[in-house]
């Protein structure tokens, strides 16, 4: 199956289907008999509830039921999931909130729900919620994360002192005290990484059905892992697994952002129990802004250490981490999980990192495209740069000299990355050329005489994809020999179809139009995690490695029985008695293994295998962006001139998958560092960026071609070789673009640039120096 | 969105008929502002009066002088006309860059200048451009209609008709769009008719203004350092979380200066 191979530029099996409009997002769906749930939600950040009356909406036409925190708690359900496991400074556990579905007492962020109506149609919900009276005594609130942890903030909850939940250590501190004894120079500097809302084109939605005679509840819902979310979601409810079904259809898009069990999941199932009935609920987009969890946001202390050479000795980093005001399990993750990538691709042997997450008056946080990742590349990334500038050392150059060499691998950093193998140099060679570094000069000095800041920026990072863990993966044939493949994760966009199909079909010869693909149906599907933290191209491909690899070794057997010889080869799809001209194909063996008669004796009828994949490595994506860009002397507008990658993510198995998820994933960094955030009144704490009017995001056309070439350097930590590629241009992006930002103004003396870069902040930055 | 009565107006009279014996009544034409207001719940108009089959208030002439717009005509279709373009290509461009393509395909003019949105672009044209508002009762002047931040001459049963361009001699319209929402931070139409100049700004004030200071160097000399030095007070000025007001008055100055140096060449 040449054309479909591994490593082919196969287009998306999945895109047809969707852009004709045939996608089965959860808002498609339709049960006899459904009705519709809205929230309430709390206008405030912080405020006690002194009053709630729901007569008035209980009684407006077509409402079903109107449920309070009272009711959630009568349930019989417990919390939503919680985070857990971490640990406070003095070592006692982490601060672990009461998570229900509805606040009962207290709202602690603008969007907190406080009721859900459900009415016969959305309208009439929406109406009915209008007539709800809430009274709020309102109390002081705290939304930045750098405040919330000063002695004297309001607290978030009464018994969390300092508004902290956990605290973090990693690295070793008294080596890297020593080593910032001997430096020759320190760079100092704090970060400020900006809040963001993942705005997926599909908002969150689900639609909670209890079938009372079965006892059994199912829940279509927007998700990244099926089965961990039934899990959990099924220890809130009280019940076994096995009473509960979670399906997920098509996702338009998560990035981390849809893998929480979030409070409408609990909200549409006690509403579906309570009426008898299906009930859907789809945020809306203005919603999704109050009421999806936000990503980022914290606060870097960062300190780089360097002898006179310019090699780097050690680095001290503070970070102060924003946690919102529940934690589930992945909220905390960001915190901790990848500040692997602060030692980047370099020697530096000391390292040492102080995390302490805070709880404060805003949305719950979730992982956002790289999950620590980018916001770890942005402090070292930008750190470097500084160092690079202050010595008067090309950045280029500094990495170099810093950068571990292939020989050194496995290369053990001064924080958790045991970097298993990787080209740093031969990548950074390559970028460099592609990038016309060295031809840079010349049009920094051609844009000024139009009136623009020309500048250039790089970064090179790594992170961590696949950590440790398990994938699932099935293979049926049918009685005619097509096939059906199933996987634990659950695709949001990412093309798994296309990737899955393509081994199925590279590894048994069948053609793809014969596989069909099955996903997120946990009453189908038997095994996984999911998807997240770019682990299913590793763990997922090769869990479906195995399971063919099983259906090709018991192939062959009931080919060898059939042909009557002892021994066959199986190639292309095509199993070959040796030295006879006999050949059976894999349709043939699939058709023949549904018949006894076919089967050496004692063989289990059928062609079907399951596969449960593990690792205990993850792998090392890297990779090398260099961008350069023009400012606009007089408004402060960006225009990104050019922008080229390296990478290093393994194998490629689709070339063409894999520049979408590396465009997509620089759009996400380009967009954080340019444009997006989200922001709080710092007093009301108000969500100052409710809508599109005022969350800029970026669109297509401010992208220049990105030239994006691959250096692969297979792992040995999975079956195929290859590297996580989801995160790997998010992480590159935001330093990179921020780096090219700092160059353009850097004649201005300027050595930062806080994100986002809008183009007021930098005419104010131009105009000031320009008074000075 | 809240329930409504929706009528389709025969004609002109017709529309003011039903204006005049509803409740609650709003004009739909277009609808790019009024459909997502509803959908967000956050205006709730007894019935809706879609003039959109009233095939009488569409469509372009040019005649001695002036470009005719009648009033329910898209954007797109005025960016799109031969004879718009040949006459007012600062009109057919203007046109052009109004929001996105749905908007163009479904926004009118008449909407558009009766909603007098602080941001929106066809305003600049109308002052810039001293066009007559023509309505069902009346003619009005373009820089007598616009009176503040969504607020026009209108009495509330008077329709737009038309809306009638004076073709200059030479006239150029630049935008510095929003961040977020793409509308118009800073919108500065440009027009000399012989030894007059306009100078209409949008976007930065609570509706369009004219700068007769800018107005007064121009015709004193057409040349772009005519207007480098001269500073609007960002007094009056809008601003928000991604353009202050003082911003915005920097980049009137620009705006300006950038739009005369496009037509100087």
């Amino acid at each position: 199956m040449g054309e479909f191979a591994i490593g082919q530029p196969v287009t998306r099996f999945e895109d047809p289907r969707l852009l004709k409009g045939g996608g089965r997002y959860v808002d498609d769906l339709a049960f006899p008999g459904m009705l519709y749930g809205h929230v309430l939600r709390s206008p405030h950040a912080h405020a006690n509830i002194t009053r709630l009356d729901i007569s008035k909406a209980k009684a407006a036409p077509g409402v079903r039921a109107v449920l309070i925190g009272e009711d959630w708690a009568k349930s019989g359900y417990g919390d939503l999931p919680r985070a857990e496991g971490k640990k406070k400074r003095d070592g006692s556990p982490m601060y672990r909130p009461h998570f229900p579905a509805l606040a009962k007492v207290k709202v602690r962020y603008v969007g907190d729900p406080v009721a859900f109506v459900v009415a016969d149609t959305i309208e009439q919900a929406q109406d009915a919620a209008e007539l709800i009276e809430v009274d709020y005594d309102i109390l002081p609130s705290v939304t930045s994360v750098a405040l919330g942890s000063q002695p004297g903030a309001p607290l978030v909850w009464d018994d969390c002192e300092n508004n902290i939940c956990f605290v973090h250590l990693e690295g070793d501190k008294q080596a890297t005290d020593a080593a910032f004894a001997k430096a020759d120079h320190i760079v100092k500097k704090r970060f400020v990484i900006s809040r963001v809302t993942a705005a997926t084109m599909e908002t969150r939605g689900s639609i909670g059905h209890y079938d009372q005679a079965a006892d059994r509840y199912t829940i279509y819902t927007t998700l990244q892992r099926a089965l961990n979310f039934r899990e959990e979601l099924a220890e809130t409810l009280n019940i076994p697994e096995s009473r509960l079904r979670v399906v997920a259809g098509d996702i338009g898009g998560s990035f981390g952002m849809k893998s929480g069990v979030f409070n409408e999941v609990g909200l549409v199932l006690l509403a579906s129990k309570v009426t008898g009935h299906p009930v859907k609920w789809v945020s809306t987009r203005s919603e999704s802004f109050l009421a999806d969890a936000h990503g980022r946001d914290n606060v870097s202390d960062a300190e780089l250490a360097l002898d006179k050479n310019g090699m780097f000795l050690g680095l001290r980093v503070h970070n102060l981490v924003n946690m919102g005001s529940y934690t589930q399990p992945g909220t905390d993750s960001g915190a901790y999980s990848n500040l692997g990538t602060l030692a980047g691709v370099y020697l530096t042997p000391a390292i040492h990192v102080d995390v302490t997450a805070v709880y404060t008056n805003t949305n719950p946080m979730r992982p956002f495209r790289g999950n620590g990742r980018p916001e770890a590349a942005f402090v070292i990334e930008r750190i470097v740069d500084m160092a690079a500038d202050e010595l008067g050392i090309d950045p280029a150059e500094l990495r170099r000299r810093n950068l571990i060499p292939p020989e050194k691998m496995p290369f053990q950093t001064g924080l958790s990355f045991n970097i298993d193998c990787g080209e740093f140099e031969k990548i950074l060679d390559l970028t460099l050329e592609m990038a016309d570094y060295k031809g840079f000069e010349a049009r920094r000095a051609e844009a000024r005489k139009r009136g623009k800041l020309r500048g250039i920026g790089m970064s090179f990072t790594i992170e961590k994809a696949a950590s440790p863990g398990y994938e699932g993966a099935e293979v049926r044939f049918d009685r005619t020999g097509s096939v059906t493949v199933l996987a634990g994760s659950v695709t949001q966009g990412q093309g798994h179809e296309t990737i899955f199909k393509q081994i199925v079909s590279d590894t048994l010869g069948i053609h793809p139009d014969e596989i069909h693909y099955l996903q997120g149906d946990t009453d189908q599907v038997f095994f996984g995690e999911g998807t997240g933290g770019s682990r299913t191209a590793s763990l997922g491909g090769s869990a479906v490695t195995v399971a063919t690899g099983k259906v090709v070794d018991k192939a062959k057997k009931i080919a060898a029985h059939m042909m009557g010889v002892d021994e066959v080869d199986f190639a292309e799809g095509v199993f070959t008695a040796r030295q006879t001209n006999r050949t059976l194909s894999m349709k043939d063996v699939a058709r023949a293994a549904m018949s006894p008669k076919n089967l050496p004796q004692g063989m289990e009828l059928g062609l079907n295998a399951t596969a449960a994949y593990h690792t205990t490595k993850q792998n090392y994506p890297n990779g090398c962006h260099i961008v350069e860009l023009e400012i606009d002397e007089d408004t402060g507008q960006v225009e990104m001139d050019r922008y080229v990658v390296v990478d290093d993510v393994g194998n490629v198995l689709n070339p063409l998958l894999l520049k979408g998820q590396i465009i997509g994933g620089i759009s996400q960094g380009v967009g954080q560092m340019l444009m997006e955030q989200i922001r709080f009144d710092p007093t009301s704490g108000q969500n100052l960026t409710g809508s599109f009017m005022d969350y800029a995001m970026p669109h297509a056309e401010i992208f220049p071609h990105i030239d994006i070439k691959s250096n692969p350097v297979p792992t040995k930590t999975n079956l195929l070789g290859v590297k996580g590629a989801g995160e790997a241009g998010c992480v590159g992006a935001l330093p990179a673009v921020g780096n090219a930002l700092v160059d353009a103004l850097s004649h201005l003396g300027v050595t930062h640039v806080e994100m986002p870069a809008t183009p007021e902040r930098l005419w104010r930055i131009m105009d000031e120096a320009k008074r000075a | 969105m809240h329930n409504f009565n929706y009528h389709r107006a025969a004609d002109v009279a017709d529309a003011a008929a039903k204006l005049t014996a509803t409740e609650d009544p709003k004009l739909l034409a277009g609808g790019m502002t009024l459909l997502p207001t509803l959908k967000n719940r956050l205006a709730a108009p007894s019935d809706l009066i879609d003039l959109a089959a009233i095939s009488d208030l569409k469509g372009i002439s040019v005649e001695s002088g002036e470009v005719v717009v009648r009033a329910m005509t898209p954007h797109a279709v005025v960016a799109a006309s031969a004879e718009v373009q040949k006459a007012l290509p600062a009109l057919a461009q203007l046109a052009g860059n109004i929001g996105d393509p749905a908007v163009r395909h479904r926004g009118t003019i008449g909407g558009s200048v009766a909603n007098s949105d602080p941001a929106a672009d066809y305003p600049a044209a109308c002052v810039g451009l001293d066009a007559t508002i023509v309505t069902s009762q009346r003619k009005i002047a373009a820089d007598d209609f616009f009176v503040g931040l969504f607020e026009t001459a209108l009495e509330p049963s008077e329709i737009i008709t038309e809306v009638r361009f004076q073709i200059p001699d030479r006239a150029y319209y630049m935008k510095f769009r929003h961040p977020a929402s793409g509308y118009a931070v800073v919108g500065v139409m440009v027009a000399q008719f012989g030894a007059k100049v306009r100078v209409a700004v949008t976007g930065a004030g609570p509706c369009v203004f004219r700068v007769a200071e800018m107005e007064a160097a121009l015709e004193k000399s057409f040349a772009p350092a005519s207007v480098a030095n001269i500073h609007v007070s960002a007094e009056q000025l809008m601003g928000d979380i991604h353009c202050s007001a003082a911003y915005r008055a920097h980049l009137i100055t620009v705006y300006a200066r950038r739009a005369v140096e496009a037509m100087v060449g």
